[in-house]
């Protein structure tokens, strides 16, 4: 199974200097940030309770929640779609953009719409499809897909953004490698202004629906999404059917949790609670509303082990900390949802025959459940795929051989003694006349390395029972 | 004497095979609070790589043969934090469909207790003192400190026992890129996690690095022998026992 993709993709990681570098701005960045924010706020754990009670209890009832939800939303004049499948998904919202009669269409960013390929979908259409948030903009630019659920260029230096933008925008004043970062943003937004005031449809995630009032809250940092919400004609609202809370008042412990665990930030640049079509009294607003409920799986997360997967709020803070994603950032997962999250949410979806090395390529140090405000445990899920992965046989045959005799000898004490001792005074004939043992014959992955330590001349239970007699 | 606490000593398999010592200075360090250790001679392993690989159904098979080998005893002790925290995941998790087996490897689960824990949170007893004269450094195990709670135990017996000057490194929390079988399955993942975690261990000028996990320490030595450096790695209660007076005269 390490000969696959990932591992070659892993390979490719390690050696990207530029991406190496990029990579320390989750660490010295996210990570710190999010320390601070959470070490200031006393009540973090009581709060973090408090969410995941809510949660518990919205899925445990989501049927009933999410028909209260469409209630509203049709009450306000909106219509709620609901999409079992990403192509299901990918057809409502096309057949939307042609009764809209669009030809261009503005995104506020969004994961979901990442997990059901919309753009690739919409563009074989023939429509243009603008991401408006920043991150995503340079990595449409660049053709690639997220780095990171939550910045997703988090991949790019600043300079390989001003090389990009230099390649990309001909027709405006070039900006150089030495480019201020404010210049930058400032060519982006001039180039996106354009796009919003042409845009016949804009679409966009939901952080959260709210079962009680038919709204859906956006939290963004650039004001993207209230422009892609509130200029096009048209609104498309795409939701994961697990973002459902029943009432405003839930939603307040989730902002509180959700931009300090992503980012630090006590509260987003725009927390914006949108409620259906434009109404007679208001002045701006889309005259047609629309909500893709997505399932995609979620249904049968819903009725097994994996259903706290679905309190996850997409914040990012398991990526932030988990060592290993850290080492390779979120491309090499190879996979929509990266980092701890994607382990357990993509093979989930996609299924582990694909996405087999996601849940092995983990160190299970338990780092991602502590920093997760909903607190999943996203290592036990990770095990638990493991699991699976071993029922259905999908591991090598020499892991699954060699577990098998390592359990067989556990078993059986004396075999136990006896392979042990034996093991060690094989190693004793490696070392030669060194302290340490440079080569292990079947233990190259060890050894090409680090040193193999080396034993004392016999085990401890040898010399217990020597020393007792 | 008749009210010595009797402790079942499980070596571990890294400690049985390559560091006898570490589970030696364990045995003084408990017999040296008061208790009466028994080394049961039918221990094995605690299942963990079989666990971890999501093998079930021989986890289970590990673990029974490890509660019948110590369900005599009220207290289970271990110089590493990450076999204890398997043996009470797993107790907890694998035997949900048999009562009676429950009963057993919840039994077994709970009296399990890392060596430091032992010693601080149950015992609390003073054990003798004497300076060694160490600077060092220590790595928190991620199953010690997460699953267990395992974070002022060891820094404070060094400090009391051994009066051991440590200096924190950056990110000690972070893992060492050892996780098992995690560092053979991605050699190339686990050795930048392991330079990592170097940086850090040199940049505090300590002669030696002490940890509470021999996975942990021979993924950090054998790295460190191969880039040639000459910081030590040690359990901590090496450090803690007359091994660790020893190392000290030697060293003068």
């Amino acid at each position: 199974m390490t000969d696959s993709l990932f591992t070659q993709q892993v390979t490719a990681a390690l050696t990207d200097t530029a991406l190496q570098t990029a990579l320390k701005n989750v660490k010295n960045g996210l990570t710190a940030k999010r320390h601070a924010a959470v070490t200031a706020l006393p009540e973090y754990e009581r709060i973090r309770r408090q969410a995941v009670r809510i949660k518990n209890k919205t899925l445990d009832q989501l049927d009933t929640y999410l028909l209260e939800y469409e209630k509203h939303v049709t009450a306000h004049g909106g219509r709620v779609h609901w999409a079992e499948t990403p192509e299901a998904a990918c057809e409502i919202i096309e057949g939307i953009c042609r009764d809209a009669k669009a030809e261009h269409i503005v995104k506020g960013k969004s994961m979901v719409t990442e997990e059901i390929h919309l753009n690739a979908h919409l563009e074989k259409q023939g429509y243009e499809v603008t991401e408006t948030d920043l991150g995503e903009y340079i990595i449409q630019l660049a053709e690639e897909t997220p780095s990171h659920i939550i910045a997703p260029a988090i991949h790019k230096t600043k300079e390989q953004v001003a090389r990009l933008f230099g390649e990309k925008h001909k027709l405006l004043d070039g900006v150089t490698e030495h480019s201020p970062r404010v210049d930058l943003v400032a060519e982006a937004r001039r180039m996106l202004r354009q796009k919003f005031l042409a845009a016949d449809v804009g679409i966009t995630g939901a952080n959260f629906l709210i079962a009680e009032s038919g709204q859906h809250v956006l939290v963004t940092n650039e004001g993207n999404g209230d422009l892609c919400s509130l200029l096009p004609d048209t609104h498309i609202v795409v939701s994961g059917i697990e973002k459902v809370l029943p009432t405003r008042q839930d939603v307040g412990p989730f902002l509180r949790l959700l931009t300090r665990s992503a980012v630090g930030q006590h509260i987003s640049n725009y927390v914006s609670f949108f409620s259906g079509p434009k109404k007679p009294e208001d002045r701006d607003g889309p005259s047609d509303f629309h909500v893709v409920l997505v399932d995609n799986g979620r249904s049968q997360m819903l009725n097994s082990e994996f259903k706290s997967m679905l309190r996850c709020v997409r914040c990012g803070a398991c990526l932030n900390h988990c060592p290993v994603y850290g080492a390779i950032g979120g491309h090499a997962y190879h996979s929509v949802y990266s980092g701890p999250m994607g382990a357990v949410f993509s093979p989930l979806l996609e299924g582990l025959k694909k996405h087999g090395d996601l849940p092995n390529a983990c160190t299970l140090n338990g780092r991602c459940q502590v920093a997760c405000p909903m607190d999943i445990p996203l290592p036990d899920m990770i095990r638990q795929l493991r699991h699976q992965a071993w029922s259905h046989t999908l591991n090598s045959r020499a892991s699954r051989w060699g577990l098998g005799c390592w359990a067989f000898i556990t078993r059986h004490p004396g075999i136990y003694r006896l392979f042990v001792k034996l093991a060690i005074r094989l190693l004793a004939v490696l070392k030669g006349r060194s302290h340490y043992i440079k080569y292990v014959p079947f233990g190259q992955s060890w050894s090409a390395r680090r040193d193999f330590p080396l034993p004392e001349t016999s085990t401890f239970m040898e010399q217990w029972k020597k020393k007792k007699g | 004497m008749a009210n010595q606490l009797k402790v079942g000593f499980f070596v571990t398999c890294l400690v049985n095979a390559f560091r006898p010592r570490i589970a030696f200075a364990a045995i003084e360090l408990l017999e040296q609070a008061g208790c009466c250790v028994d080394v049961p001679e039918k221990q094995t392993c605690c299942g963990q790589p079989n666990y971890n690989s999501g093998d079930f159904t021989n986890t289970r098979k590990t673990l029974e043969q490890f509660i019948a080998c110590y369900e005599q005893y009220d207290f289970i002790v271990a110089p590493s934090g990450s076999c204890i925290a398997t043996l009470k995941k797993a107790a907890d998790e694998l035997f949900k469909e048999d009562k009676d087996w429950q009963m057993r490897a919840q039994k077994v689960a709970n009296g399990c207790f890392e060596l430091s824990q032992f010693l601080v949170d149950v015992l609390n007893v003073d054990l003798p003192s004497e300076a060694r004269d160490i600077k060092a450094t220590y790595h928190d195990s991620c199953s010690g400190l997460r699953a267990l709670g395992i974070k002022n135990q060891p820094r404070q017996l060094l400090k009391t026992v051994a009066d051991v000057q440590i200096v924190e490194m950056d990110d000690n929390e972070v893992c060492c890129g050892f996780g098992g079988t995690f560092c053979v399955k991605y050699p190339d993942i686990s050795t930048k996690l392991v330079d990592e975690k170097i940086q850090h261990i040199e940049s505090t000028g300590a002669d030696c690095v002490i940890g509470g996990d021999l996975g942990c320490l021979l993924n950090i030595e054998g790295r460190l022998n191969r880039l040639g450096k000459r910081i030590r790695t040690h359990h901590f209660a090496e450090i803690l026992s007359s091994q660790g007076c020893l190392a000290k005269k030697a060293s003068e």
